[in-house]
C-alpha cells in the first residue's frame, strides 16, 4: 500500500480563477488542459485515460470528453465533496501505479457563478434532520468550539486571511489579488458567526489539470518531473454534528490522510518545505496546521499569529498561492490546483511567491463537513 | 371524581405592539401588544407545546383520547390531534379528534372530554390558534396567538367537575369561508350585542341555575372575550364583580387567542386557585359553552411547568411589521434554495422525528441520533435499542448563520448534548443571536421547520431553558 516513486507529474495547468462570467466550463477546461499539455510538451493523443473531479458541474466522463474532444478513451468522473479534485488525481495515480496506463490526465473544474447561489448550500437530503446547513455553518461550529477550548477570538482567524490575501497578490491566476487588514476582516459582515465574509473563501469558477505518467517514462517528457511520494484519503462521519464523540476542534480525516501520506513517503511534517492546504474558512487553516502536524494541538492559531506560516516565516510556509481564501475555490478544481501550485514551487516557477529551495511539498484537500481528507506529498527528487 | 388533572399553556415569545400595526397603516392604535406566533409556529405547535407541559411526566400510554381545537388548523384536511398523539408518544389505540371551525371549539372539546372521562378515561384537550385579521383592519390588532392544554381524568384531579352547560345558536358575527384568507366581522356593535353578550350571559346563567348557585359563589371565572370591553358588556346582566371574580382577558398582552383563549384563561385561574374555589370556564362562538369546577386539595401540591404569567413576562418585542408580514406570508419571497420534503421519509423516520427516539448501542452504550443501523461509535452491527431522548440539554457548539434564508435571520444551528445521552443537531429558536453561548441550558420545543412539498415539516428546535 505505497505509491511512492511510482508516478510522476509531468505537466500542470490552471485557468484563471475568479468570477468568470465570460467563460463557460468548456472554456476553462480547455484553458487548463492546454496549459498542462504545453507544460508537459505532450500531444493529447498520448493520454490513455482521464479522471475529472467536479462537485456539481457535471455528472460523467463527458465533462472532459466533449470540451477536449478526448473521445474513445476511459474517462471517469470523481465526486467526493470539496476533495473531488484531489481524489480524481489520486484515482489517476493509482491507475498508473497499477500498470494499467502509462500517461493519464486528471482535471478538476467547477462552474459556480452561472447560478446566483450565495456560497454552497445545504448538505444532505433529509426533510428535517440536519436541515438547512450551509458550508460555512459547518466550519463556524468548529470555530466556536475551538474558541471555547483555547480561549481565543476571531482576531486570531483574521491572521490567516491577511496572510493568504497577501500571498494572493503574487498569484496572477488568483481570484482575489488584494491585501486585507485585520480591521477589515474582523469587521466584515457576519456570514456564520464567528466567520465573517473575509473569513470565507469566495465562490469561484475555474479549472486545473495535471498530466501524470509512470515514473520510468517521466524523463522522456521533462528533466525535472515531480514525483508522487504518498497519497492518503480518509473519510470520517459526514454528520459530525450528530456524532457524540466528535470534539469539533479538528478534523480526524485530515490527520489520518496525512499520516498515511507521510508513511508512504517515509517523511514527517519536519521534512515538508511548503504546504497548500484547504483553507475554505480561516478556522479550517488553523485546524489544518494541527491536523497536518505542523504544530501541536491547540497551537495552530499561534503558528499563523507568529508568522510561521508566511512564505519566509522560518517554518513551513502555508498557502503561498493565496489558498482557497484568495486564489479561490472552484470546488472540483481546488485539489488539482493544489498539485499545480506545489509543482510550480518544486519546479522553481512560482515567481514572486516562490518558496526558496522547495524540494518537498504537501497538498491537502478537505471535503464535506471536514469528513473527507486527502493529502498528497510531492517531491522533485 | 371527574375533572382537571393537569394543565399547560403556551404563549409564543414574540409580541407585536399594536402601535407597530397602527403605524404601518396610519390608523389609531388600540394600545398594548399581541402575542405573535413566529414563522416556525402554528396552531399545532402552539397546542403541542402546551400539551407537553400539561402531560408532564405522566405516562402517555395512559391517554385514551386527544382532542385538538383550532380555527386555524395547519391542514384543511389532515388531522392535527393525531400529530399531537404521535409526538406525545401515546398508544396508537386512542381516540383522536379535531374540533374546528368554531371559536367555541376549545371549550366544546373540553366538554366532550369531561363527558368521556366519566367512563374512567384519561384525555388530553389542547387548543391552538393563530387567527388572521385582514391587514389594515382593526381585527389585525385584536387577535393574538397562544395554545392551551388540559389533561382530563377521574383520578388525582386538581379541579373537580361540578357541571356544564351549552347553548347552540345560529349566529353570524365573525366568520371565514373556504375562499377567504382573513376573518370577517360584521361592523359595529352587532356581534357583541346580539351574539357575545347574549350567549355568555345565557350559558353562565343557565349553568348557575342548573347548579343552584349564585354569581357570588364563583371564586374566579375564565370567560373568553374578544376584548376586555366586550367582557364588561357580557357581565352587565350577570352579578359578577369583574375585578375580583373574573380573570382578565390578557387582551393587552396576548390578544384574543381564539379557541385557545378560554384554556389559557383557565390556566391563569388555576395558577392562583385555592382548594374549595368554584371556578368556571366559558367559551363563545355559535352559542356558548361553560364548565364549572370545584378546586380540590390537589391544587396545593401542583406545580405547573410554565405559568401563563411568567410566559407573558418573558417576551421578545417585534418592532417590524415587515417581519410579521413575512412570518404570516402576507409578503412572500422566492428563496434561491427550495425546501424539499417527502411524506415517505417523514413516515419512515416518524419515531425519530416526532416522539424523538434515538438509538442506544447495546455494546458501547452510546446513545445516538438518528438511529443508525450500525453504531457510529463502535461499529456494533446487530442494531441499536430505541430509547426516548431527553428534551433537555446543553449547547455544545453553534453558529448564527446569516447565509441560510429564513424569515427571521439568523438561523442558529445548534449541536445539543442531551441529558442522559444523545447529541442532536437542531435549530435554536426564541433566542436573540447575541445571547447564544456554549454551555447554555436548552430545552427542545416542537416547531415547524419548513413547508417543502407543500406539507408541514415539523421537528424539534432548541430554546433557552429557564
Amino acid at each position: 500500500m505505497n505509491i511512492r516513486d511510482k508516478v510522476a507529474v509531468i505537466g500542470a495547468g490552471c485557468s484563471k480563477f475568479g468570477e468568470n462570467y465570460d467563460k463557460s466550463a468548456e472554456d476553462m477546461i480547455v484553458e487548463a488542459a492546454l496549459d498542462a499539455y504545453t507544460d508537459a510538451r505532450i500531444d493529447p493523443s498520448r493520454i490513455q485515460a482521464a479522471w475529472v473531479g467536479t462537485l456539481s458541474s457535471a455528472s460523467a466522463g463527458n465533462a472532459l470528453a466533449d470540451p477536449l474532444k478526448l473521445f474513445n478513451i476511459p474517462i471517469t468522473r470523481v465526486e467526493n465533496y470539496c476533495a473531488s479534485g484531489m481524489d480524481a488525481f489520486r484515482n489517476a495515480c493509482m491507475a498508473v501505479a497499477s500498470g494499467m496506463y502509462d500517461v493519464v490526465l486528471a482535471l478538476g473544474f467547477e462552474k459556480l457563478r452561472d447560478s446566483g447561489q450565495r456560497g454552497l448550500g445545504t448538505f444532505g437530503d433529509h426533510p428535517v434532520v440536519g436541515y438547512g446547513t450551509t458550508a460555512p455553518s459547518l466550519f463556524a461550529m468548529a470555530a466556536n468550539r475551538y474558541f471555547e477550548t483555547y480561549g481565543i477570538d476571531k482576531t486570531a482567524l483574521a491572521k490567516v486571511a491577511i496572510k493568504n490575501h497577501h500571498n494572493g497578490t503574487m498569484s496572477p491566476k488568483a481570484h482575489f489579488r488584494m491585501e486585507v487588514s485585520e480591521d477589515q476582516v474582523v469587521n466584515a459582515p457576519l456570514i456564520c458567526s464567528p466567520l465573517g465574509l473575509l473569513d470565507c473563501c469566495p465562490t469561484t469558477d475555474g479549472a486545473a489539470a495535471v498530466i501524470i505518467c509512470k515514473e520510468e517514462l517521466a524523463r522522456s517528457f521533462r528533466s525535472d518531473p515531480v514525483k508522487v511520494k504518498g497519497i492518503g484519503l480518509s473519510v470520517t462521519s459526514g454528520e459530525p454534528y450528530m456524532k457524540p464523540s466528535f470534539a469539533y476542534t479538528g478534523f480526524p480525516a485530515t490527520a489520518q490522510a496525512a499520516q498515511s501520506a507521510y508513511e508512504q513517503a517515509g517523511l514527517t511534517a519536519k521534512d515538508i518545505d511548503l504546504v497548500e492546504c484547504h483553507d475554505c474558512f480561516t478556522i479550517t487553516e488553523i485546524l489544518n496546521y494541527e491536523d497536518l502536524g505542523l504544530c501541536e494541538k491547540g497551537e495552530g492559531w499561534r503558528y499563523v499569529a507568529e508568522g510561521r506560516a508566511n512564505i519566509d516565516g522560518g517554518a513551513v510556509p502555508v498557502n503561498p498561492s493565496g489558498g482557497l481564501k484568495s486564489f479561490g475555490h472552484p470546488i472540483g478544481a481546488t485539489g488539482i490546483r493544489m498539485i499545480y501550485e506545489v509543482s510550480q514551487h518544486l519546479w522553481g516557477k512560482a515567481g514572486e511567491r516562490q518558496v526558496k529551495d522547495a524540494e518537498v511539498g504537501l497538498a491537502h484537500n478537505l471535503g464535506g463537513p471536514g469528513s473527507v481528507g486527502c493529502v498528497t506529498i510531492l517531491a522533485n527528487s | 371524581m371527574v375533572g382537571i388533572v393537569s394543565y399547560g399553556s403556551y404563549i409564543p415569545s414574540y409580541r407585536l405592539p399594536r402601535d407597530v400595526i397602527a403605524k404601518e397603516w396610519d390608523t389609531p392604535s388600540l394600545g398594548g401588544e399581541r402575542a405573535l406566533a413566529s414563522f416556525d409556529e402554528d396552531s399545532l405547535t402552539l397546542a403541542m407545546n402546551a400539551s407537553i407541559d400539561a402531560l408532564g411526566e405522566r405516562n402517555p400510554k395512559a391517554v385514551a383520547g386527544i382532542f385538538f381545537a383550532s380555527t386555524t388548523s395547519p391542514y384543511r384536511e389532515k388531522q392535527a390531534a393525531a400529530t399531537v398523539a404521535t409526538v406525545l408518544d401515546t398508544d396508537k389505540e386512542l381516540r383522536t379528534m379535531d374540533f374546528t371551525d368554531s371559536l367555541r371549539a376549545g371549550t366544546s372539546a373540553l366538554l366532550t372530554a369531561l363527558d368521556l372521562a366519566k367512563a374512567g378515561e384519561l384525555l388530553l384537550v389542547c387548543a391552538g390558534d393563530a387567527r388572521m385579521g385582514e391587514p389594515d383592519t382593526i381585527q389585525e390588532q385584536h387577535y393574538g396567538d397562544a395554545g392551551g392544554a388540559l389533561v382530563i381524568g377521574s383520578e388525582n384531579v386538581i379541579a373537580e367537575l361540578v357541571g356544564t352547560h351549552t347553548v347552540s345558536q345560529e349566529f353570524l358575527g365573525t366568520w371565514r369561508t373556504e375562499e377567504q384568507d382573513y376573518l370577517k366581522s360584521f361592523p359595529g356593535g352587532f356581534e357583541n350585542k346580539f351574539g357575545y353578550n347574549r350567549f355568555i350571559a345565557e350559558t353562565v346563567r343557565g349553568l348557575l341555575q342548573k347548579c343552584n348557585l349564585e354569581a357570588r359563589d364563583i371564586a374566579n371565572a375564565a370567560i373568553a372575550a374578544p376584548t376586555q370591553r366586550a367582557l364588561q358588556g357580557a357581565l352587565r346582566s350577570l352579578d359578577f364583580d369583574i375585578k375580583s371574580q373574573v380573570q382578565e382577558t390578557f387582551w393587552n398582552t396576548v390578544g384574543d387567542a381564539g379557541t385557545a383563549q378560554p384554556l389559557v384563561l383557565l390556566a391563569a385561574v388555576l395558577e392562583r386557585a385555592k382548594p374549595g374555589d368554584l371556578i368556571l370556564v366559558a367559551g363563545y362562538g355559535d352559542g356558548g359553552d361553560v364548565a364549572l369546577f370545584r378546586v380540590t386539595d390537589g391544587i396545593a401540591g401542583f406545580q405547573v411547568a410554565r405559568s401563563v404569567y411568567s410566559q407573558i413576562e418573558v417576551k421578545r418585542t417585534l418592532q417590524s411589521y415587515g417581519k410579521y408580514a413575512r412570518f404570516r406570508k402576507l409578503l412572500r419571497k422566492d428563496y434561491a434554495t427550495q425546501d424539499e420534503s417527502t411524506p415517505v421519509v417523514l413516515l419512515r423516520d416518524q419515531k425519530q422525528i416526532l416522539p424523538l427516539y434515538g438509538g442506544k448501542c447495546p455494546a458501547c452504550g452510546v446513545i445516538q441520533f438518528p438511529i443508525h443501523r450500525i453504531c457510529t461509535e463502535c461499529g456494533y452491527r446487530e442494531g441499536l435499542e430505541e430509547v426516548k431522548l431527553s428534551r433537555r440539554g446543553r449547547l455544545f457548539t453553534f453558529t448564527n448563520d446569516y447565509l441560510t434564508e429564513t424569515p427571521d435571520p439568523p438561523t442558529t444551528h445548534a449541536v445539543v448534548d442531551l441529558e442522559g445521552g444523545g447529541r442532536v443537531f437542531v435549530q435554536l429558536t426564541d433566542c436573540e443571536a447575541e445571547r447564544v453561548e456554549i454551555g447554555m441550558p436548552l430545552e427542545l420545543t416542537f416547531r415547524k421547520y419548513h413547508e417543502g412539498y407543500g406539507i408541514k415539516n415539523y421537528f424539534w428546535k432548541a430554546r433557552p431553558a429557564e
